[in-house]
């Protein structure tokens, strides 16, 4: 009994300790809420875990991780005092909040907290930090090295999305898998950055340069919409509601040779939970490949970053910003390496990074930072299915895409 | 009763109707009048990880200065109402102009996102609605049926479906049917088709869709039938035995005719509510094959684009739509009752 006792009183010093050791570290001064709310998946998790030991003595942390955050983010930022004082976000999702001037500048809390920070961190807009980005990501080529070799192909010969349909096929005349392919095509935002990638992947604009007037009804267009067609019949017919959870399921189950997921998702796919060993032995990752005879990647580079609401007062804007900094420290990077493609000090790329870097390295273009790219992004999202179900011409899609966009621009007052 | 003494008994409730529906509705019109104020764009320099670029962003400020003027943003007249996003007037007149045939124009109808969304909320109200009330009153009829110790838990059973949120319901049945799913593998080796998917096709989907609101609204249906029955006269209906009626001519001429007010009541009830399928088109994740005018109103509201001209000009179809519909039904109670008073 008495053994147990000990036993018991020493971890709660311990935890006590710990807690107060991690306390001291965050440095946040007198009493302050910070409230974070981000997108759901391990590497955001790391963070956000790393940002709550800032808990206590007065100091409160709390975390929501919602992969709905995007459709939440602008009310809840709207609300004054905000919903949440810190958000993380993305490239794309940076614009959404910036259009409405949800977030504020953290010039001042850069400089006071911020040594520690790599200046490639440092997202500005017209000279103001408006974020601090924290890993990187973008959709490339998850492939299955032994299915390859089966069909008598090495992942030298799955450079461009024609290569993966060769092989797609030889795989399906293998026998091996009747559906080798998927990308997450769920009908909505997801089938909008399939657009999105595609398209950035033959080096075109998609708007008239300078104006908001949308320019995709092209041969580029069609092209991009042909591409993804083929690629899609060698996926399973659910293929419109596939997205990443989906599809990383699908990947861990065994059921997909040939995928273009998510960056973020490598590590959830490597590590030894949901899968078998043949699975994770024999995965590996390349840059997203290029089309149409194109030499950019077919992907878009994003960043992961935190900002600061605008609507909340100073104390917790600060108190907030600690925290993250405590959430991206190199102590964080250093027990989650694999996590993420981390753009912090202290990261040592892994296998996990591989096709995020390799992308990067290959020319992808970042996430088109447009404040009507929501719009054109929706659009696509909505409008493209009845093409690949084979219901419309690609032509007609596109002309589609224009017109809600058209629609959606101008009730934004972008038009 | 005199004037004065009916309008202080109705001023409590007519005062929370004006806040609580004159008021919202008078807001949304209004909101769907608008759209919102010219963006003041310009261009400068953004720097992140993947280096620097010239981009285009909205001069918050000078957009702020807009907004304070015009709070409510553009007036735009009907633009909202006829725009492609909804009742397409120039889309539809043109693609009259341009189809051979009617198909031709149905199918360039149905490309619309209004008409596509109006198609399949129209289809699962009619279908729904006469599956739930002839379900619904077999149910009753059967539950009525058992000994009295087995009323209750089967009762319990029966209203399961009604007490699971939609939402969750929904994403329950969506996992059951998924080819991994227990639903969708039977039906895979049922018809010897390991590729056979219920969420591939739009015509399997409306299917899957139109099977759930069944399997939801059903048990409301049935309960209020099952009321109703407590309370048919057991005289006619000993009546009608002596008279040699079997147990199918005493539902067709007895227990029916005496439903028939509770028939009205849920048609209402289900005519209003399938109008406003909302959540299996969510969770189904429905939205290439079938989508409803809910559904377009939450999808306006909750991108990150948010559309609320947009939303509320759909609402307000939305309305007309249940009033057109309920129009007959109201129609014909009203002849009956004036029939019945003279």
């Amino acid at each position: 009994m008495s053994t147990i006792k000990t036993i018991a009183l020493t971890a709660t010093a311990a935890a006590i300790l710990t807690s107060s050791a991690a306390f001291a570290e965050c440095g946040i001064e007198g009493n302050a809420n910070v409230s974070i709310m981000g997108n759901d998946f391990p590497a955001l998790h790391a963070v956000f875990s790393a940002a709550e030991q800032c808990a206590g003595n007065g100091v409160t942390v709390t975390k929501n991780h919602n992969k709905d955050y995007k459709d939440l983010m602008v009310p809840a930022l709207t609300a004054n005092p905000a919903e949440y004082t810190a958000l993380t976000v993305s490239n794309g999702t940076l614009v959404t909040l910036m259009n409405d001037g949800l977030v504020r500048s953290l010039d001042a809390l850069v400089a006071k907290h911020g040594s520690s920070l790599n200046k490639s961190q440092l997202v500005t807009v017209d000279g103001k930090v408006m974020a601090v980005a924290f890993m990187a990501n973008a959709q490339h080529l998850f492939y299955r090295s032994d299915i390859l070799s089966q069909v008598g192909m090495s992942a030298d010969e799955v450079q461009t999305y024609e290569q993966v349909l060769t092989a797609a096929q030889r795989i399906r005349d293998a026998g091996i898998m009747e559906y080798p392919v998927a990308l997450n095509t769920k009908a909505g935002w997801n089938l909008g950055e399939e657009f999105v990638n595609m398209y950035l992947g033959t080096g075109a604009d998609m708007f008239v340069p300078g104006t908001a007037q949308v320019s995709i009804n092209n041969e580029h267009g069609i092209a991009t919409l042909n591409m993804l067609q083929s690629l899609v019949s060698y996926s399973h017919p659910d293929y419109l509601t596939f997205d990443s959870n989906a599809t990383q399921a699908m990947w861990e189950g065994g059921k997909l040779a040939l995928a273009t997921m998510w960056g973020s998702r490598t590590a959830g796919v490597l590590d030894d939970e949901g899968s078998t060993e043949q699975v994770v032995m024999n995965t590996d990752f390349a840059a997203a490949p290029t089309f149409n005879g194109g030499s950019i990647p077919a992907s878009s580079l994003w960043w992961d970053g935190f900002v600061i609401a605008k609507n909340v007062s100073d104390a917790d804007a600060e108190a907030s910003f600690i925290a993250m900094m405590n959430g991206t420290s190199t102590e964080m990077v250093q027990a989650n390496n694999d996590a993420a493609t981390w753009l912090i000090e202290g990261y040592v790329p892994s296998k996990a990074a591989s096709g995020v870097t390799s992308t990067a390295m290959n020319g992808a273009a970042p996430y088109p930072m447009y404040p009507f790219m929501g719009a054109l992004h929706g659009a696509a999202g909505s409008e493209l299915s009845d093409f690949l179900q084979g219901g419309e011409s690609a032509e007609q899609a596109l002309a589609d895409m224009e017109a809600a966009y058209n629609v959606a621009a101008k009730e934004k007052g972008f038009l | 009763m005199p004037h004065r003494t009916f309008f202080w008994f109705i001023i409590p409730s007519l005062t929370a109707m004006i806040l609580f529906i004159a008021f919202p509705v008078i807001s949304v019109i209004t909101q769907s009048l608008h759209v919102e104020h010219e963006k003041v764009l310009i261009s400068s320099e953004s720097c992140g990880p993947f280096g620097c670029k010239q981009v285009t962003v909205i001069d918050v400020e000078a957009t702020a200065q807009l907004r304070t003027d015009q709070p409510l943003g553009q007036f735009s007249g009907f633009d909202n109402y006829t725009n492609r996003n909804h009742l397409a007037f120039d889309e539809i007149s043109l693609a009259w102009s341009n189809s051979e045939n009617m198909s031709m124009f149905f199918n360039k109808l149905l490309n619309l996102p209004f008409y596509k969304a109006l198609a399949f909320t129209l289809t699962y109200t009619f279908v729904v609605t006469p599956f739930v009330i002839v379900l619904g009153l077999a149910i009753a009829l059967g539950v009525n049926a058992l000994p009295k110790f087995a009323k209750g838990p089967t009762i319990f059973v029966s209203l399961l479906p009604m007490i699971v949120t939609p939402l969750i319901g929904s994403l329950i049945l969506f996992w059951m049917i998924d080819g991994e799913g227990v639903i969708g593998a039977s039906i895979q080796s049922l018809f010897n088709d390991p590729n056979l998917s219920l969420k591939a096709s739009p015509a399997l989907t409306w299917m899957m869709l139109i099977v759930y609101g069944i399997w939801h609204s059903a048990p409301f249906s049935f309960i209020v039938f099952y009321a109703g029955l407590q309370t048919v006269p057991t005289d006619t209906l000993e009546a009608a035995t002596i008279d040699g009626a079997n147990r199918w001519q005493r539902i067709r001429y007895v227990v029916v005719p005496y439903m028939k007010p509770l028939v009205v009541f849920i048609t209402l009830m289900q005519l209003m509510d399938n109008f406003r399928v909302l959540e299996p088109i969510v969770s189904f994740a429905s939205e290439a094959s079938a989508t409803s005018l809910s559904w377009i109103i939450y999808k306006d509201l909750t991108s990150d684009t948010q559309l609320f001209g947009s939303a509320a000009a759909t609402s307000m179809l939305t309305i007309v739509g249940v009033a057109i519909l309920l129009l007959p039904v109201l129609f014909r109670t009203w002849r009956d009752f004036s029939r019945t008073a003279h």
